[in-house]
């Protein structure tokens, strides 16, 4: 996860705390996103930016994820992520997020 | 009416500068900072790769023009682990220079003597560049400036808040700073500044060969890279364009340059283009260097993953905009798509904006392109760094709004991609892939005969600039040439078709609102 974003995120995290925020991916794949998720959930895994070892244990989900899905209404849906729910690879990336947030709750 | 600009050709070239992903690259320079003593500094040198192979790395011959898309295609993925035969370092686009001869580029066009290389490099170089056959004797001729420097005093230089020119891994020249106190002419400053500059020129130089156009009569050119030059009291203060223009020998030209990102090709075109409609000026030149920050930029996944640094080479294009011939393709200035401010950021809206919007507007569907040249990233790059294969995920984008838009079916979208689309073939250098890789091979596409239209998409991440959130684009069709439009009085089938579309919607338009 870009460094900048991750900085952005442990603000939001010290301003709202770990109940008030949900992290919402857009990466066009599910290795992208479960890298994001792991880095705002359990540390970055690269140790280049402000939550290297740092486990913030933030909610992270892709837009594309049907519990995100069903949040927006359709015709926002529809104008703005139907055209990449067709070129995304959904499955792989809902399986990419749920393993991450697995092992957040094991942990 | 008509009269429009055309294509009339179109250089690139590439300098294979591993040394400098070691001391140059943001990447490693920054991992120099913050983990000096890390594996990844350790395990790097390893994964260069030699000259020859960078030569016979299908994506660079791809680049250079010595092999088309379909042949790129039909060379097995990993493209790293199948090099070509080919050993020819000359394209019929341009050429990739080694390290050694691209050091001496540097310092022809260096011209405050910032540039100093060991008296016996240097000595070599010059016989080599004498060689190459691109420059002029007094081009050469600079090298001989060079007749008291030693590898002691380069590093003397180095101490003194210079930057090291190293050439396998040996101390062979420097970049002086430039001001003492301006981190705006540091070193580290200029470098980037002559690389760039150096690349351009490579590629303008290479125009000329390939266009066969008089350098005297080139009127104008347009810098679209993505580096800043400038001193303390105006940063950004330019011009790339003209410094360029002055050492390929374009005496009657002037220029500027023009900034926007990864679309700061595309954008730049579009001015070529217009001011060559326009007729302000007969020939414009769209160019730019390479980004010494961006080699290795994904140099931690690739030595992660045991691939080469694939990217270990500077890139430079060049792009000549004419008016109209009867003969080349034209650059379709009234079918052009902008990503607005008002647009939004999501790929829907982008892809939307910068494809269907023009295609509407001008009666077009999306399967009347033939081929589509968004951000052309080489995939061997891209992928085993976990951001996929960019040009197929924008191809698959326009393809789905394909669908959405009912002009192609969902079981056709794989073909559409196929049919459409193009394999990935630039280094990740930024401005380097977006859209402008393809303006070489649209053009002899188009006088072949095998592609009637083309569109060209530059998307930019305005963002990691910090003064917008904004994403931005532009894109532009350009169109065999029917010969029809020269004098401005010929009007094509298709314009013919457009027009009496446009005037039945305005009729349905107009019998709806009664």
């Amino acid at each position: 996860m870009d460094l900048e974003n991750q900085k952005r995120v442990k603000e939001f995290y010290d301003q709202y705390g770990a109940d008030q925020l949900v992290v919402l991916v857009g990466a066009a794949e599910g290795e992208a996103g479960g890298l994001a998720a792991e880095t705002v959930a359990l540390g970055d895994p690269t140790f280049a930016g402000c939550l290297a070892g740092v486990s913030l244990k933030l909610p992270c989900y892709h837009i594309c994820e049907p519990e995100i899905k069903e949040e927006i209404d359709e015709a926002v849906y529809d104008e703005q992520i139907s055209m990449m729910e067709m070129v995304l690879d959904v499955d792989d990336i809902c399986d990419e997020m749920n393993a991450i947030r697995e092992q957040v709750a094991e942990a | 009416m008509s009269n429009y600009a055309v294509l009339r050709g179109a250089s690139y070239t590439l300098a294979h500068t591993p040394d400098m992903v070691i001391h140059d690259g943001a990447t490693q320079v920054t991992e120099r900072v913050v983990n000096p003593d890390g594996d990844y500094l350790k395990e790097l040198p390893k994964h260069l790769r030699s000259y020859e192979d960078a030569v016979k790395y299908a994506p660079n011959q791809a680049y250079i023009g010595n092999i088309d898309n379909e042949e790129l295609k039909a060379v097995a993925f990993p493209w790293y682990e199948n090099p070509t035969e080919i050993t020819d370092r000359t394209g019929k686009y341009g050429e990739i220079m080694p390290e050694d001869e691209y050091y001496g580029l540097m310092q022809i066009c260096d011209t405050f003597d910032l540039v100093e290389l060991e008296a016996g490099f240097a000595a070599d170089v010059k016989a080599k560049l004498a060689a190459n056959g691109m420059f002029t004797d007094a081009q050469v001729a600079v090298l001989d400036k060079n007749a008291n420097f030693t590898e002691e005093s380069l590093a003397a230089v180095v101490a003194d808040g210079g930057c090291g020119l190293y050439f396998n891994d040996k101390l062979v020249g420097v970049i002086k700073k430039a001001h003492d106190v301006d981190v705006n002419l540091s070193a580290h400053v200029m470098l980037e500044n002559i690389a760039s500059k150096a690349t351009s020129v490579l590629s303008l130089l290479h125009l000329v060969r390939v266009t066969g156009i008089d350098p005297a009569d080139i009127d104008y050119v347009i810098d679209c890279a993505e580096e800043a030059c400038g001193d303390m009291n105006q940063r950004g203060g330019g011009n790339f364009a003209k410094a360029a223009a002055e050492i390929a020998g374009f005496s009657n030209a002037t220029g500027s340059d023009t900034r926007g990102f990864c679309a700061g090709p595309a954008h730049a075109l579009l001015n070529a283009a217009s001011l060559v409609k326009a007729g302000t000026f007969k020939n414009v030149v769209v160019t730019a260097g390479g980004c010494t920050a961006k080699l290795g930029m994904n140099g931690k996944s690739h030595v992660e993953k045991g691939l080469p640094i694939l990217e270990d080479c500077l890139a430079g294009f060049s792009v000549l905009i004419s008016e109209d011939n009867g003969t080349d393709p034209v650059i379709r200035t009234d079918i052009v798509g902008r990503h607005t401010v008002g647009t939004g950021s999501s790929p829907q809206a982008v892809i939307s904006s910068l494809v269907t919007d023009p295609l509407d507007a001008a009666g077009l569907k999306i399967t009347d392109v033939d081929k589509y040249a968004p951000e052309m990233q080489n995939p061997d790059i891209t992928k085993p760094a976990g951001a996929g294969d960019v040009p197929e995920a924008n191809f698959k984008m326009i393809a789905a709004l394909g669908v959405k838009k009912g002009a192609i079916e969902k079981k056709d979208l794989g073909n559409f991609i196929v049919e459409h689309g193009m394999k990935g073939w630039a280094p990740t250098q930024g401005h380097i892939p977006s859209g402008v890789p393809f303006m070489g091979p649209c053009r002899d596409m188009m006088l072949d005969g095998s592609i009637k239209r083309a569109m060209v998409i530059g998307k930019g991440s305005l963002f990691l600039g910090r003064m917008t959130n904004l994403f931005d684009g532009v894109s532009f069709v350009i169109e065999a040439n029917n010969g029809q439009s020269e004098g401005g009085s010929g009007v094509s089938e298709e314009e013919v078709k457009c027009l009496i579309a446009n005037a039945l919607k305005d009729f349905a338009a107009g019998l709806l609102a009664q």
